[in-house]
């Protein structure tokens, strides 16, 4: 098991040099930083003296990989690369290009990303499985056939209504939530209801309906069938013998995404205004701040690799049968 | 008659091949029985020849959309014609109306005057701030008041019209047909194709009604700059319908070589494969996308004079977005059929062709790639609607299609901001919003009927 | 044998009339059971036999209650005791279900929930259907444990599935059948998936069970000689009705029906060696229509005008009797035509293929840097020779590794060591190009022919697809004749290259597999298991086929089973593998009426006969195979053997050639024998 765990966070250094090299290529080389720099400045009537400041300011006015001038180590350190790049190795996210701590904010701003992101997630797999369960129970039935239609109707609907219906309806015409905004204090909640509430009725038609297709997939395994010869209720069978089962799979495909609610969510904080990480990224992008959106690649794949030990690893706590070699 | 020029620009080209690809594939399908069986059990689906009536308009829609062309402006000295710089399509040719029908700026459905107040001048001298009447909504109308009685009217009008086409349709379709229509109707087996003709009913009902409603009014408003939102909305269904179908097209090559091969040799070149897609999976998705499309974005802009008109570069960032859409989203097929072929690979009948001495590519060709492509049509299938979903999403972060481009995302986006007025500008969120949902929802039943018929893991259950 | 107590006199436990049970659309229902009356008294085991889809295991479902989805019992009634148990509300059933009447499944393998311990999955049963302990069940769940012979059932118990052998896991269905103290088990080929010498246990642990509790059993099998043993009575199904039922003595001495008959003959033993087999033309039909007539009809022989004219009517009584127009005289089958054989090749000097010291082992990574930390022996050291119109049977339980050597020996696994020599090429040397153009000597016949062959091929590219890799036969035309001509060997019409494989039954299957062998003008075939997914009566086909051949073409095989009679049958050489070794080689009659190795005396006896009258003693195997990435030291059969000694502990027998062509691999065997020869 420990060898297990080593090897596979030894597999991940290559996978974060390749996303690495990867970002680099894209930021540094597709297009040049004197290319940003115009961008940023506008492209038109722009001096070099400008964008040499720019670049100056923001240290993308070192060679990209070699440096001829430095000294010793220098000739490799002393570049964009090492400075921009592999600095992220060591969680050095450096300064944002309009001149912020990124390691800062994103500690900061974290908060407020799980403050959402991690009661949608329990209150989603709640509301997900009793329903699936539900239209497992009644298989075969109208209130199935009828629970998958409501479930691929909502499947159909883009994440954005979801919001600007939820907002509407909820906090306009019923006046029950603040639109948007966000608190620390006792009063934190009011602003996460409807954030939340919206992320879980979203959520609703895909995931019941893939976990319907779960417990369906368990019921008829032969294992059901000798519970049945046993005498079990068919509620028994499936709330004892399929739900187990059925739970694995959807347990661990819920722990992916655990490192990464920290990442929060794009469209929910944004909307709602709150102040996470799912906002940073988009201000970001807005902004066309490019180090913070390296940064963010960067700590995505990371938790991204995480996850994936993560989920190995919750395996054999849930299946008796997987043993990590 | 005016001479035009056909334009083909990037994305209509690989429309192109994606029909005669699919054709292609119809043809070939016909011809083999066993490809033939499971597009049968989709047939016998009443959801799906549904949801197939109301595809098939959509497509046929974007594919009007597609035919491009300039048309002639005159002739220059040598009598040579010259051509507008503005490019056409076949659409905008049919919806001439619409297009030249602008107003000044927002206007609800089916209004007679302007969203907003203006300062009038009148006629004896005199200023008065009120809702102008529109230049083109309702204009036939000497009397607004009369707008109520005009609609019903004309809506009975365009309800018959469209309930004459589908009976004329109908009788032409059953003509031939043995027992005459009472039969047809009558006959068990027939019931997808009777449900398919109730929904054609329904869509030659709306056509009815687009075509006596939406000449001379503004059937679902006009937007912020006066222009018809039931005409944008018509225009998005192609950038739609490019994002849920090019995308996959320009991945597939990709992912299904490598999949089979990381499936088929394992070793190093399997290795290596995983390692590509680990990678690339491991980058949250919408940030590689907004990556590169940054990227695009500069380049775009520092090299503005390397695009011959707004309407090529516009196409072009839709094409590059579909590529970069597609490098996020193949290495999930990737995964797939590597697991597949390591699963293939051990049947016997791959071990009976290595006891030939067949060669590795006759055996990845023979008899790993037929039997993965059901994968690859459930994939595609089932990716659709997930791509026409996330164009909005990323419209919506400005990294989506150009600002230019007529695209569903778009008009949420620029709607959006208008939902703080009051009263509520909401009839382009409502267009977009029933456009996307009649389309994704289609696409949806459609593709859990093709993948109940043709994965047969989940056909023995049920 | 002791005889079970059997009250003949006592009224029914069980009794079944006129069963019907339909499954799929009502529209055009697939007429599983049609009909079908049974009865079972205390202490008696009732055995219902008949090839696959015949509907018995939908009976079973059905008295249980258990149909799929989409199945519903039309007709009939099911009484336990006089009570009827489809009139029982489902709340009422549940406690005849597990209660007083258990079932145990054919795949022990599938049949636990593997998340769940099995000492659970058994107490689950006990608080059902036992309140006397369901407070403390765990009590009750070790005394089951004991009582179907699970060894420290006291570990067992916190277990899960997956760390059970098969055997095991059906001893613990068993115990799950056994928790509510049932009047009737109901048995649904419980040993098929099992291993012969496992078989052999838990058809003991039954008897001994039945004997224990006075319970009645219904027994479902396709093997005639778990027939034999089982039995008290037998019914013989055939396409959804039963055709025969009787006393298990009269209908082995004098079965009555042409299809009971005709599966008889069509068995492979021994003494049918010089000629071909009995087979029954055509399929059974399929069960979506009407049966205004005998629906064996046919496929029978003795078929007269008055089997086109009426059902057939069931002659005798409820319990011994059977269903046919004729009377036992009237009915005349003809004996297989024996096949123009020639007497079996005399054994060459030359083998056409020799393997010595054959390895395959797979290595076992472990730790951060994956290093290899041990090996699986699926292979390890295997000694074989091959001649040419000879019959080589390599035959031992799974996982022994014959499969496996079958792919070295052709170079689709690559050996790790060892070599494998064919007419005066080293095979495992070569590669590339020069073995390529080798591979149309030696071909292979695999055990599923529903994966055998490419489902999105037609039939013809699949038989051509040999000749255009090897580049022979000529142009296409040539080709296409070629194939045709193949086709016809094997019985099948020319019109079958324009078809898909899953329009053919299982045994044309084979068929067209072997055709596709044939095309490329092998020499030697390896034969895996070829008719284990078949039934008796297409197996003999298959078999007829490969000895017509065989005699024509001169082709060597390999054939690789666990199935004794089928080697009695077709062999000329027997070699035993047991865990990557081959413990005893020798002629077919030697090595089958006097087998030296302990191991290979008690695979032979665990083999049930179909004859009831000669019934044998097992010599009884504790516990499975061991793994082959850990062996026992010493001999690797040692840890079972009934007569190990010492030395047996300490160092792996060698090699002894007991007679010409007979060696053993054992130290007991080599002492007892008069004249001892070191091999190696």
């Amino acid at each position: 098991m420990m060898a297990y765990i080593v090897r596979r966070l030894l597999y991940a250094i290559p996978i974060l040099i390749g996303v690495n090299l990867l970002t680099f290529v894209l930021f540094f080389v597709v297009n040049s930083p004197d290319d940003m720099a115009r961008m940023h400045l506008g492209v038109k009537r722009v001096t070099d003296a400008a964008i040499q400041q720019w670049k100056h300011e923001r240290g993308y006015d070192k060679p990209l990989v070699w440096n001829e001038q430095a000294e010793g180590a220098g000739h490799l350190t002393d570049t964009i690369f090492f400075d921009k790049s592999l600095r992220l190795f060591a969680f050095d996210f450096g300064q944002s290009d309009s001149g912020r701590n990124i390691g800062h904010d994103i500690s900061q701003r974290m908060w407020p990303s799980l403050a959402i992101a991690v009661p949608v997630m329990l209150v989603g797999l709640l509301v997900n499985i009793s329903f699936s369960l539900l239209l497992a129970f009644f298989r075969g039935t109208y209130l199935d056939f009828w629970g998958v239609v409501l479930c691929v109707a909502m499947m159909s609907i883009s994440g954005l209504f979801y919001i600007i219906g939820g907002q509407v309806l909820l906090g306009k015409l019923l006046n029950l939530f603040p639109i948007s905004g966000y608190d620390t204090g006792p009063h934190a909640w009011k602003f996460l209801v409807l954030p939340v509430v919206i992320g879980v009725v979203s959520a609703i038609g895909a995931g019941s309906r893939w976990y319907r297709t779960l417990f369906l997939e368990e019921i008829n395994k032969d294992f059901v069938r000798s519970a049945r010869a046993k005498g079990l209720s068919e509620q028994r069978v499936l709330f004892v013998h399929v739900l187990r089962n059925a739970l694995i799979p959807i347990l661990t495909g819920v722990v992916v995404i655990l490192p990464s609610l920290f990442m929060g969510s794009l469209l929910l904080e944004s909307f709602f205004g709150v102040p996470g990480l799912g906002s940073y990224t988009i201000d970001a992008i807005n902004r066309q701040d490019f180090a913070i959106v390296r940064a963010m690649v960067f700590l995505g794949a990371v938790l991204y690799i995480l996850g994936l030990l993560l989920t190995d690893i919750s395996y054999t706590i849930a299946d008796p049968r997987v043993r990590l070699e | 008659m005016m001479g035009f020029q056909p334009v083909i620009l990037a994305t209509d080209a690989l429309i192109y091949l994606l029909v005669i690809l699919a054709l292609a594939f119809a043809w070939y399908t016909r011809r083999h029985a066993h490809l033939r069986a499971p597009w049968r059990r989709v047939a016998a689906s009443r959801t799906a020849m549904g949801a197939l009536v109301v595809i098939a308009v959509y497509v046929v829609i974007g594919l009007l959309d597609t035919l491009h062309f300039r048309p002639a402006s005159g002739e220059d000295a040598q009598g040579h014609a010259r051509y507008a710089s503005e490019v056409q399509s076949v659409l905008d040719l049919l919806a001439t109306p619409l297009v030249a029908h602008r107003e000044k700026t927002y206007s609800a459905p089916f209004a007679t005057h302007l969203y907003t107040r203006e300062t009038i001048e009148l006629p004896g001298g005199g200023q008065v701030r009120d809702f102008p009447r529109l230049k083109w909504g309702g204009a036939h109308l000497g009397d607004p008041a009369r707008r109520a009685g005009d609609i019903a009217w004309r809506s009975a009008a365009g309800v018959a019209l469209g309930a004459a086409a589908w009976l004329l349709w109908m009788a032409l379709a059953l003509r031939r047909h043995p027992g005459g229509w009472r039969a047809w109707w009558a006959d068990p087996g027939r019931a997808p194709m009777r449900t398919a003709a109730w929904v054609w009913l329904v869509v030659l009902i709306l056509a009815g009604l687009v075509l006596t409603l939406a000449g001379v009014y503004h059937i679902l408003g006009t937007d912020k700059v006066g222009e018809d939102v039931f005409y944008q909305s018509l225009k998005s269904i192609r950038t739609g319908l490019v994002i849920g179908t090019l995308t996959t097209l320009v991945m597939l090559p990709a992912a299904i070589l490598l999949g089979i091969m990381a499936g088929y040799f394992r070793g190093w070149v399997d290795d290596v494969i995983q390692y590509l897609y680990t990678t690339l999976s491991s980058v949250p998705g919408v940030l590689l996308i907004a990556a590169a499309v940054l990227m695009m974005q500069i380049y775009m802009n520092n090299h503005q004079d390397e695009f011959n008109s707004l309407t090529e570069r516009a196409d072009l960032r839709l094409l590059f977005l579909c590529v970069i859409l597609g490098v996020t989203s193949w290495t999930s097929l990737c995964r797939l059929l590597r697991g597949e072929t390591l699963k293939l690979r051990q049947l016997e009948y791959v071990q009976a062709a290595q006891a030939f001495g067949v060669g590795h590519f006759t055996t990845l060709m023979r008899h790993i790639l037929p039997n993965v492509m059901h994968i690859v049509l459930i994939v595609v299938v089932l990716d659709f609607s997930g791509l026409v979903l996330a164009e909005a999403v990323l419209s919506y972060i400005n990294i989506g299609v150009d600002p230019n481009t007529n695209s569903w995302g778009n008009m949420i986006n620029s709607a959006r901001l208008e939902l703080a007025r009051e009263p509520v500008v909401w009839w382009s969120l409502a267009a977009a919003f029933v456009f996307m949902f009649v389309l994704v929802l289609a696409a949806n039943l459609f593709a859990d009927v093709v993948r109940d018929a043709f994965d047969p893991r989940l056909r023995e259950r049920s | 044998m002791t005889q079970p107590q059997v009250q003949s006199d006592s009224a029914p436990v069980l009794e079944v009339r006129g069963l019907r049970t339909h499954l799929g659309p009502a529209r055009q229902p697939v007429r599983a059971v049609d009909g079908v009356d049974l009865s079972l008294r205390r202490g008696e085991t009732l055995v219902l036999v008949g090839e696959s889809g015949c509907g018995k295991s939908m009976i079973a479902l059905s008295l249980m209650r258990l149909l799929p989805p989409t199945g519903r019992v039309v007709d009939g009634e099911v009484l336990l005791d006089g009570r009827s148990l489809l009139d029982l509300p489902e709340v009422a059933m549940r406690r005849e279900r597990g209660g007083r009447i258990g079932m145990i499944f054919q795949e022990p393998m599938t049949s636990l929930n593997p998340v769940m311990t099995v000492g659970r999955q058994v107490a689950e049963a006990v608080q059902l259907h036992d309140p006397a302990h369901a407070g403390q069940p765990r009590a009750r769940v070790l005394e089951l444990f004991r009582q179907v012979g699970i060894p420290d059932p006291e570990r067992r118990l916190d277990e899960y599935p997956h760390q059970l052998s098969g055997g095991m896991k059906q001893r613990v269905m068993i115990a799950m059948a056994l928790a509510g103290r049932p009047d009737v088990l109901i048995a649904d080929e419980p040993t098929t998936a099992l291993d012969v010498t496992i078989q052999a246990q838990v058809l003991d642990l039954l008897r001994a069970l039945q004997r224990e509790t006075g319970m009645a059993i219904l027994l479902i099998t396709h093997d005639l000689g778990v027939v034999a043993e089982m039995a008290d009575r037998v019914g013989v199904m055939y396409a959804g009705q039963l055709v025969e039922s009787g006393e298990v003595g009269d209908f082995f001495r004098r079965p009555r029906h042409p299809y009971s008959r005709k599966l008889f003959a069509a068995l492979p033993d021994a003494g049918k060696r010089d000629r071909g087999l009995d087979v029954i033309p055509g399929m059974v039909p399929p069960l979506n229509q009407d049966f205004p007539l005998c629906r064996f009809r046919d496929r029978c022989e003795a078929a007269q005008a008055v089997c086109g004219e009426a059902p057939p009517p069931w002659r005798g009584g409820a319990a011994d009797g059977y269903r046919c127009h004729l009377a036992v005289d009237e009915i005349r089958l003809l004996h297989a035509a024996t096949p123009p054989l020639r007497p079996a090749a005399p054994a060459a000097d030359r083998p056409l293929m020799r393997a010595r010291g054959l390895q395959m082992h797979f290595p076992i990574r472990r730790g951060v840097l994956r290093r290899t930390v041990g090996h699986v022996r699926a292979v390890d050291g295997v000694d074989l020779a091959l001649y040419p119109g000879r019959t080589l049977a390599l035959v031992g339980e799974s996982g022994c590794g014959k499969t496996t050597v079958g792919k070295a020996l052709l170079q689709l696994l690559r050996p790790t060591g060892g070599t494998v020599e064919y007419d005066g090429h080293e095979l495992t040397r070569l590669r590339g190009e020069p073995l390529r153009r080798l591979r149309r000597a030696f071909q292979i016949i695999f055990q599923d022919p529903a994966s055998s062959m490419n489902p999105r091929m037609l039939v013809g590219d699949i038989v051509a697809e040999g000749m255009r890799a090897q580049g022979i036969g000529g142009d296409r035309a040539a080709q296409r004749a070629r194939v045709a001509g193949l086709l016809a060997q094997v019985g099948l019409p020319e019109s079958a290259m324009q078809r898909y494989p899953h329009e053919f039954s299982g045994g044309q299957r084979q068929r067209i597999a072997i055709a596709r062998a044939l095309a490329v003008e092998p020499r030697l075939i390896v034969c895996d298991e070829p008719t284990s997914a078949l039934d008796v009566s297409v197996q003999a086909q298959v078999l007829n086929l490969l000895k017509t051949l065989q005699a024509e073409l001169g082709l060597s095989y390999l054939f690789i089973t666990h199935n004794i009679a089928v080697v009695a049958y077709l062999a000329d050489e027997v070699a035993v593998m047991y865990l990557g070794r081959i413990v005893e080689q020798g002629p077919v009659g030697t090595l089958l009426n006097t087998p030296a190795h302990p191991y290979t005396e008690a695979l032979l006896r665990a083999v049930p006969v179909p004859d009831p009258a000669h019934q044998r003693e097992v010599l009884r195997l504790e516990g499975d195979m061991p793994s082959p990435a850990n062996p026992p030291l010493g001999c690797h059969f040692h840890e079972r053997c009934p007569r190990a000694e010492a030395r047996c502990r300490e160092a792996y027998p060698p090699q002894v050639e007991l007679a010409p062509g007979h060696r053993v691999a054992c130290w007991v065997a080599a002492q007892g024998s008069s004249m001892p020869r070191m091999v190696k």
